[in-house]
């Protein structure tokens, strides 16, 4: 199988008060194209900064990111934006939905970056699939938590992205509501054929991944695969 | 790596932009009017200045005929040269000639005197426009007999009527008619130097030409025909520089009218652009919270692939359109406010000014508006360009700061470069733009460090052993998000402007006062003749009042200058600007000390004349400077018809403040004492009744004798700088509106994000008093230091002015200037308190529940 994702001698460091913070320390591994992935660890192991790494959305200190074969230590802010746009989708524990935005133009928005014409009938085909066609001119505001994560759903896969990384997806909300969601999660991912990166700290999640990669203290302390075939 | 898996970088796609800035802007629209609205006031003084003047040009160039009354006006300070005698009598379809000068008058009803400008007429002048008398037949009947017309404030003065009689030098004359406006003629003016008409053919029964009376001789003449007026002028030009006489037509007029008001509307608008200013430090401050409050949204859109430059650009968009909106507001409340202005400005306009709304000024305001609410939120919106994505995972404000990049100096750069442009088309000077410029900086420079001075005492002496109470209100003035730096630099900058304006004008009346009422002199008698000057000095005496002063005065002109004449003059390029040494009498005394206000510059005082063949005269050093001539220099004199020759000894500064008699040129004695003079006499006279009687005796005795009494010039002043300072106290208005507005706005961010932190005190148990309490003290704090400050800085300005400007002793009331201060720290404590009031009305819930 094809990598989507490459990570070699991965590090980061910050500078805090004179004093040199490792966060992250020597990561190795590669996700293949289509495969679901939990990236697992206690808090402040160094997780969702991993994550940050792998999406281009922060610089690393040291080793390589190659996403979709485009490495991304060698790309300015803009050009990872762009790739962002164009093969990266997301999901945040705390939604982060554009507030002033309606939930059918939160999930256009991707969309309408790329130029794509006919964004609104394929956001509210979206919609319809997270359950929410119904409520598509509401405001994050006028949503309940687990709705605000559905929508946050139909927005990452509007760009029909070629991986997707989560984070703590189901950290804000209920048992049965990350239920809810989980399920939804895993069947548009299957139904897109997307690669799908996970962080949480929630076992039962990354139980569900075919893949869960252990970080402790900024260092990849495991990497095994699971039973799931999702 | 193969960089061809990213697709060729998109277009800006600029619809969209405007789509996102229009959707992000939803919910906050109400809060952008809001910030946008500190510029309103600015705008709305400029597009006003802008009108006022457009109209005034318009109206000028539409009644520059009724300025001047006649086609072309021909005058001099001397008698008309006989060489040019044929020439006035040929000009012209239509001639009028008239005499004016200063001279007393005399109102034998109420038994009053009063100095003014008699105009002595012959002919059908005005020839456009009229003399606007009551009755109105009176502007033409007074010419046919021993009949004047006077300035209605005179006869309101001395509660005359018309047929009453008033006294001229020597003639009595029978008031035909009320003087309501004569061509040209301002309210203030009229209030300075009120006009008595009568007619030419009496002028030499007065017996006021003398010898030494200061004369102004005018023609008018009015064709009939239509006339090619700049050729016309052209020629005459040459003959009438020969004789020293001058010349004005309605062109000439319209453009020196035109110019006067340019350079008053100039003028205002700086102070209009100052209110502007204020404002723009409003919206850059009120842009960059607003900013803050967005990193998350903008964070996301960089996380779903937005670029930085297209995040900049959708914040750009709004406050373009939220500025374009605010500047429309402003130019709508400036064509209203325009309205005001022809009634602001009455006493001082010789026309009648139309109200007229001008499209241009309007466009201007726009434009200014938008471009300088643009460059002052661009400090905060290039920061928009630093907003990680990562902001999305862990929102980190501390390590987001707003305005560490280096290409905020371009935009400080663009912003002092604008004030300096902007500043020059109003001045039309590099130097005074500079000036200007650099006072702004430094005003701002000295509130922002005053304001971070006080974080930083609030940080030191915040002692745990206070209450809680005062412990938050002061540690409301430096914890992060707190708003001392923009609502001391605002309200200090308009406490600066009030007490400036109320400290110089208070000085400039007490200057006067002090003089009037001590013991030196306090009213100056002038053109007394030689044989009038014993007489007079017997008559005070008879008054006990005393003699001050008897200063002898020599009228000359100037004939050569290092020996040459004025054509030579003229032929060298160097010697330009010296042609008003040629052309003016001159009006020389001659003693052997220096006065108390006089100081050496250079060279050396001489006060009596040596035997050598030039005579050592000093010059005073600003007339020195603008004529060109230093120490050494030669000049011709002509003293009357004998030449003198004479060498610049030395230069003098004057203090011209000092009520006294002061020359631009002092002869040594021993040379002018068999020339034909005159005396100006200085005395004291100790009350308004005194000086009544004395006035009243000496014109009854010698009509001929100008009297100027301190105390009526007093009131005069009084009058007109009251009138100056009600514009500028207009004007002034809107930086104190504009503050205000800044005020409220900051207050109601500053509620936008204090509203958790109110809601969690009240959820605890806090009570209303305490958080009004906590209100109260953080914005007595700010108000209290921000007018402290203001004033300190408008006490150093008024002394700079004092010191440098006007040239008087430095002096400020504590009271009203404490006044002052009490007055903005309740207004500040004030709308504080009225912007809290929201969260402290409602239920914390209903708060919390609230998308804020």
């Amino acid at each position: 199988m094809e990598n989507i994702l490459h990570i070699a001698g991965l590090g980061k460091t910050y500078q805090s008060a004179g004093h040199t913070l490792t966060v992250l320390d020597n990561i190795n591994f590669s996700v293949t194209t289509g495969s679901t992935n939990a990236i697992v660890g206690p808090s402040g192991s160094g997780k969702t900064t991993l994550l940050g790494l792998c999406a281009g959305l922060d610089r690393s200190s040291t080793g390589i990111v190659e996403l979709n074969g485009i490495s991304l230590g060698e790309l300015n802010e803009d050009k990872r934006a762009q790739v962002r746009n164009q093969h990266v989708g997301f999901i945040f524990q705390n939604f982060q939905l554009l507030p002033t935005l309606t939930a059918l133009e939160n999930v256009m928005v991707p969309l309408e970056l790329r130029g794509e014409k006919n964004v609104k009938s394929r956001a509210l085909d979206l919609l319809d699939k997270v359950g929410l066609a119904e409520r598509s001119h509401h405001y994050p505001a006028q949503l309940s938590g687990g709705e605000q994560q559905r929508v946050s759903l139909a927005r990452a896969f509007s760009n029909s992205p070629k991986i997707l990384f989560a984070d703590e997806p189901t950290g804000n909300l209920d048992a049965e509501t990350s239920e809810k969601v989980i399920r939804l999660l895993f069947d548009l991912n299957k139904e897109a054929g997307t690669t799908l990166v996970v962080v949480t700290h929630d076992l039962e999640l990354a139980a569900k991944t075919q893949r869960i990669i252990r970080i402790k203290g900024g260092k990849l302390i495991a990497d095994e695969k699971t039973n799931a075939n999702a | 790596m193969p960089e061809q898996y990213i697709a060729d970088k998109r277009a800006l796609n600029i619809r969209w932009l405007f789509e996102m800035a229009w959707r992000d802007s939803r919910k906050n629209r109400s809060r952008l009017l809001l910030f946008i609205s500190s510029i309103i006031f600015g705008i709305a003084a400029l597009v006003a200045i802008y009108s006022f003047g457009y109209n005034v040009k318009n109206d000028v160039d539409s009644q520059a005929a009724t300025l001047i009354g006649a086609d072309l006006t021909i005058s001099s300070n001397k008698p008309a040269d006989k060489s040019i005698q044929p020439l006035l009598n040929t000009l012209g379809d239509r001639r009028s000639q008239e005499r004016s000068f200063a001279s007393m008058i005399y109102f034998p009803k109420g038994n009053g005197t009063r100095l003014v400008q008699v105009r002595a007429l012959q002919g059908g002048f005005p020839y456009y426009g009229a003399l606007e008398t009551t009755p109105s037949s009176a502007g033409i009947d007074f010419r046919n007999g021993k009949k004047a017309l006077v300035d209605q404030t005179l006869m309101l003065q001395f509660h005359s009527n018309i047929n009453d009689l008033i006294k001229v030098g020597n003639v009595t004359f029978l008031i035909a008619g009320i003087l309501n406006k004569a061509p040209g003629q301002t309210n203030i003016s009229a209030g300075i130097a009120p006009i008595v008409y009568i007619p030419l053919q009496y002028l030499e029964q007065t017996g006021l030409q003398q010898k030494g009376s200061r004369i102004n001789y005018n023609y008018y003449f009015k064709y009939d025909h239509v006339i090619d007026m700049p050729k016309l002028v052209k020629e005459l030009e040459p003959k009438l520089e020969k004789v020293n006489m001058n010349y004005d037509t309605i062109n000439t007029r319209k453009e020196s009218t035109g110019r006067s008001f340019e350079n008053l509307t100039d003028f205002l608008s700086l102070i209009g652009f100052i209110a502007l200013l204020l404002g723009c430090v409003g919206v850059a401050s009120a842009i960059h919270i607003y900013i803050r409050e967005k990193i998350a949204s903008i964070a996301i859109m960089r996380c779903l692939g937005v670029r930085a430059r297209e995040a900049f650009l959708i914040y750009l968009i709004q406050i373009i359109g939220i500025g374009l909106l605010g500047s429309v507001i402003g130019a709508v409340l400036g064509s209203l406010i325009q309205h005001l202005m022809p009634l602001i400005f009455k006493d001082f306009l010789p026309i009648t000014v139309s109200t007229a709304i001008s499209w241009m000024a309007v466009g201007q305001g726009i434009l200014l508006g938008v471009i300088i609410s643009v460059l002052f939120a661009m400090l905060p919106l290039i920061a928009i360009r630093n907003i990680s994505p990562l902001n999305t995972l862990r929102m980190s404000y501390e390590n987001i700061n707003l305005l560490r990049d280096p290409l905020r100096w371009l935009v400080y750069t663009l912003i002092v470069g604008f004030i300096m442009v902007f500043t020059w088309f109003q001045l039309h000077s590099w130097l005074g733009s500079l000036f200007f410029t650099l006072g702004i900086l430094v005003a701002f420079l000295i509130l922002t460090l005053t304001a971070k001075a006080l974080m930083k005492l609030a940080k030191m002496v915040l002692n745990n052993s206070w209450s809680y109470l005062w412990r938050q209100g002061f540690a409301n003035l430096y914890r992060p998000n707190n708003q001392t730096i923009i609502l001391i630099v605002s309200i200090g900058l308009s406490t600066t402007f009030i007490c400036t304006l109320f400290f110089i004008q208070s000085m400039l009346i007490r200057q006067v006062n002090i003089t009037a009422t001590t013991n030196s002199a306090n009213m100056i008698l002038f053109d007394v003749q030689t044989i009038q000057k014993n007489p007079i000095a017997t008559l005070t005496a008879q008054y006990h009042l005393p003699m001050i002063q008897q200063v002898p005065v020599v009228t000359m002109r100037i004939e050569k200058v290092n020996g040459k004449t004025e054509a030579e003059m003229k032929k060298d390029t160097t010697n330009q600007g010296v042609r008003h040494l040629f052309a003016n009498e001159f009006r020389a005394t001659y003693r052997d000390t220096l006065s108390a206000t006089e100081k050496i510059v250079d060279g050396r005082w001489q006060g009596k004349a040596g035997k050598a063949n030039e005579v050592p005269v000093s010059v005073e050093d600003r007339f020195a400077k603008r004529s060109h001539l230093k120490v050494g220099d030669h000049l011709l004199f002509n003293v009357q018809g004998a030449p003198l020759q004479a060498v610049i000894a030395s230069t003098r500064s004057i203090n011209w403040s000092r009520m006294q008699t002061n020359f631009q040129i002092v002869f040594p004695k021993g040379v002018l004492e068999d020339a034909p003079q005159f005396y100006a006499m200085l005395t004291h006279l100790p009350s308004k009744s005194a000086s009544a009687l004395y006035q009243r005796a000496v014109v009854k005795q010698f009509p001929n004798v100008s009297i100027i009494d301190l105390g009526q010039l007093l009131s005069v002043l009084d009058d007109l700088l009251s009138k100056v300072a009600d514009i500028i106290k207009f004007m002034g208005a809107f930086s104190i509106i504009t503050g205000i507005v800044v005020l409220i706005a900051s207050v109601r961010i500053s509620k936008y994000q204090r509203i958790q932190e109110s809601v969690l005190l009240r959820t605890m148990g806090a009570s209303r008093r305490q958080i009004l309490t906590i209100t109260a003290l953080e914005y007595f704090f700010l108000g209290a230091l921000s007018a402290l400050t203001g004033t300190l800085i408008a006490y150093v300005g008024s002394w700079l002015l004092a010191k440098y400007s006007f040239q008087i002793p430095f002096s400020a009331d504590i009271l009203p200037a404490s006044g002052i201060f009490l007055a903005i720290t309740v207004l500040t404590v004030a709308i504080g308190l009225l912007n809290s009031r929201g969260i402290l009305n409602k239920p914390p819930l209903e708060i919390l529940r609230r998308d804020v």
